[in-house]
């Protein structure tokens, strides 16, 4: 947000020119970000409902408490956190080792690097319907026979989306696949551009390979590293196609999440009011986790 | 920011051909892991449907025996999947396109020009990047269904075009860019749009690479929005149609798994021929942190 340009003088119709080249992106962001934002904000403090005969009335934070001491919802404000605890430090984590690994200087790692990734570019509406039979019940569903092959039969079949307890990390595990290629790419382009120097540096003060690691490549890393926890924190919050398409919620709320319930909302009851309201808390909740993550990359600054 | 791509550090020194066959091993079993699914899907897609679920659980389940198209031939016969296919290839090469010349105008507005207001502005683009779609989803279709848009092209493509992120990202790169390029062309007397076309933008084609990817990748795979806003086949894109073609009986998992590699076929294609564009483009996404 530097001022740029101060010494060279404005040329003629510069004003009006910028003017021209930014119109039309402002007034998309205006009309189609920034006014729903507000809408939801205003209608979140109403009972509007759609194709209702009732008046729409200003009813305060009625539809705040409402959605706030809904057991399902409260449960799906849990799945998101769950969801977020468990996928952000294994992806990251996960990411990290496949970004170590393809960034060896050996044959071949190319080729790794691109299957990786490939899971990237598949939409996640036709990730959910293949995992869906891959997670299918009995002795022949694909993660079955595996489970059983590898356990040498010592795991029962499970019926992994209809468990209460396996559901959600069903879909957990499903997500990781789909999306750890871009957090490794992410820091593999963080790895790539340590310079080399350092790693020299480390070699001739005889520092061994976790002593490097632990030193210079982690430290370098940190910025990469907090970008793609952030990135997958966020995501965790908007989970919501796997839902709709495998579990569409169940077993007993095991798997729903703030998005699949506002959008219930609207579907099943065209509470719009009351979905609008379940969007704010959203925008809340994913608003103090980038501030909390932010505040930490700070505090973590100052100590080093 | 940092200095140019420098090898990779030499963590190999010499190693003993075991600790290399193992390393090679971990990374075969993790490619498996991630290509197995995949090669579920082709398998399943090639073989009689009875068999897609009854051979799930053997080696077969990823190397059909015999391969047959019945299942490609079944999907084009239970829905429109042609017209699916140009709904997502309209909808995503118009946000796409439409992006690239949007965002790219306003970032070098907000990087480049001198007009009143900018600076606020710009703080201002920069709070809508931290809205992500989801928090408006609702309220955006509460806007599209009363201006009467609903289950229409506009309401998927023209809430989009405009985009936060996209206006940052140019916004930056065109920071970056020596001065002295435009300030040449502008003694020149040529216009402002000019040399916007014909000296910025050819300089900045790792930008417009980087944001295409990232806006093709989101939209071609967006599921919320059209669920909310697409009611019949005309206008529904590719990801509703697999999920609707899923709950329509008789419930046949060959059919379903066809529909998704013709789906993501074009998608892959792209990613093997523009692979180092993709790689880049979701890297530099990431740089900004």
């Amino acid at each position: 947000m530097k001022p740029v340009n101060r010494r060279r003088p404005r040329l003629r119709g510069e004003g009006v020119t910028a003017a021209l080249f930014a119109a039309p992106a402002l007034a998309g962001l205006l009309l189609f970000v920034a006014v729903p934002f507000g809408l939801a904000l205003g209608l979140s403090l109403t009972n509007l409902r759609m194709g209702s005969p009732l008046q729409t009335r200003f009813v305060g934070w009625q539809q705040y408490a409402r959605v706030l001491a809904d057991p399902t919802f409260q449960r799906a404000m849990l799945n998101n956190a769950l969801f977020a605890a468990v996928v952000v430090p294994v992806q990251t984590t996960l990411a990290l080792l496949l970004a170590l690994a393809v960034n060896q200087r050996l044959r071949g790692m190319v080729v790794f690097r691109a299957l990786f990734f490939m899971p990237v570019v598949f939409p996640m509406a036709l990730v959910a319907l293949v995992w869906e039979l891959i997670y299918a019940p009995g002795p022949n569903g694909p993660l079955n026979a595996l489970l059983g092959l590898v356990t040498f039969g010592g795991v029962a079949p499970q019926d992994f989306l209809h468990d209460r307890l396996l559901a959600l990390p069903a879909i957990m595990l499903m997500s990781i696949w789909q999306g750890v290629g871009f957090q490794m790419v992410v820091l593999l382009a963080g790895l790539q551009s340590i310079p080399n120097e350092l790693y020299e540096a480390a070699a001739t003060e005889r520092a061994g390979r976790w002593s490097q690691f632990r030193h210079v490549t982690l430290p370098q890393l940190r910025n990469p590293l907090v970008f793609t926890a952030l990135v997958t924190t966020v995501l965790a919050f908007r989970v919501f196609d796997q839902v709709q398409i495998m579990t569409r919620g169940g077993p007993l709320d095991a798997t729903t999440t703030i998005m699949f319930e506002a959008v219930q909302a609207v579907f099943e009851r065209q509470q719009v009011a009351q979905a609008a309201a379940m969007t704010v808390v959203f925008f809340f909740l994913v608003l103090m986790v980038t501030l909390v993550q932010r505040a930490a990359v700070r505090q973590e600054r100052e100590v080093a | 920011m940092r200095p140019a791509r420098t090898p990779p550090p030499v963590t190999v020194r010499r190693r003993r051909p075991v600790i290399a066959a193992l390393n090679y091993a971990l990374l075969v079993i993790a490619a498996a892991a991630f290509v197995s699914p995949i090669a579920f899907m082709v398998a399943g897609s090639l073989k009689p449907d009875e068999r897609v679920l009854a051979e799930a659980g053997s080696w077969q389940a990823v190397w059909p025996r015999e391969a047959s198209l019945q299942n490609y031939r079944d999907v084009f016969d239970r829905v429109p999947f042609g017209r699916y296919f140009l709904n997502s290839v309209v909808i995503t090469g118009t946000i796409v396109l439409g992006g690239l010349v949007v965002n790219s105008l306003a970032g070098y507005a907000f990087a480049r020009l001198r007009w009143r207001g900018r600076d606020a502005l710009l703080g201002v683009v920069l709070a809508l990047m931290v809205l992500p779609l989801q928090s408006i989803a609702v309220p955006l279709f509460y806007e599209v269904t009363i201006l009467g848009w609903r289950d229409t092209y506009t309401a998927q493509i023209l809430p989009f075009v405009a985009n936060a992120s996209a206006v940052y990202l140019f916004y930056s790169f065109f920071l970056g860019l020596p001065r002295e390029l435009e300030e040449a062309a502008w003694t020149d007397r040529a216009g402002m749009l000019r040399t916007f076309l014909e000296v910025v933008v050819p300089n900045a084609k790792p930008a417009f690479a980087t944001v295409a990817v990232v806006l093709f990748l989101f939209f071609w795979g967006l599921f919320l929005w059209p669920l909310l806003v697409t009611i019949g086949p005309e206008v529904r894109p590719l990801p509703v149609a697999i999920a609707h073609f899923q709950t329509l009986p008789p419930l046949k998992w060959g059919d379903i798994m066809a529909f998704g590699v013709m789906m993501v076929t074009p998608v892959l294609v792209l990613f093997l021929v523009f692979q180092r564009w993709f790689v880049q483009g979701v890297a530099a996404s990431g740089r900004k942190g």
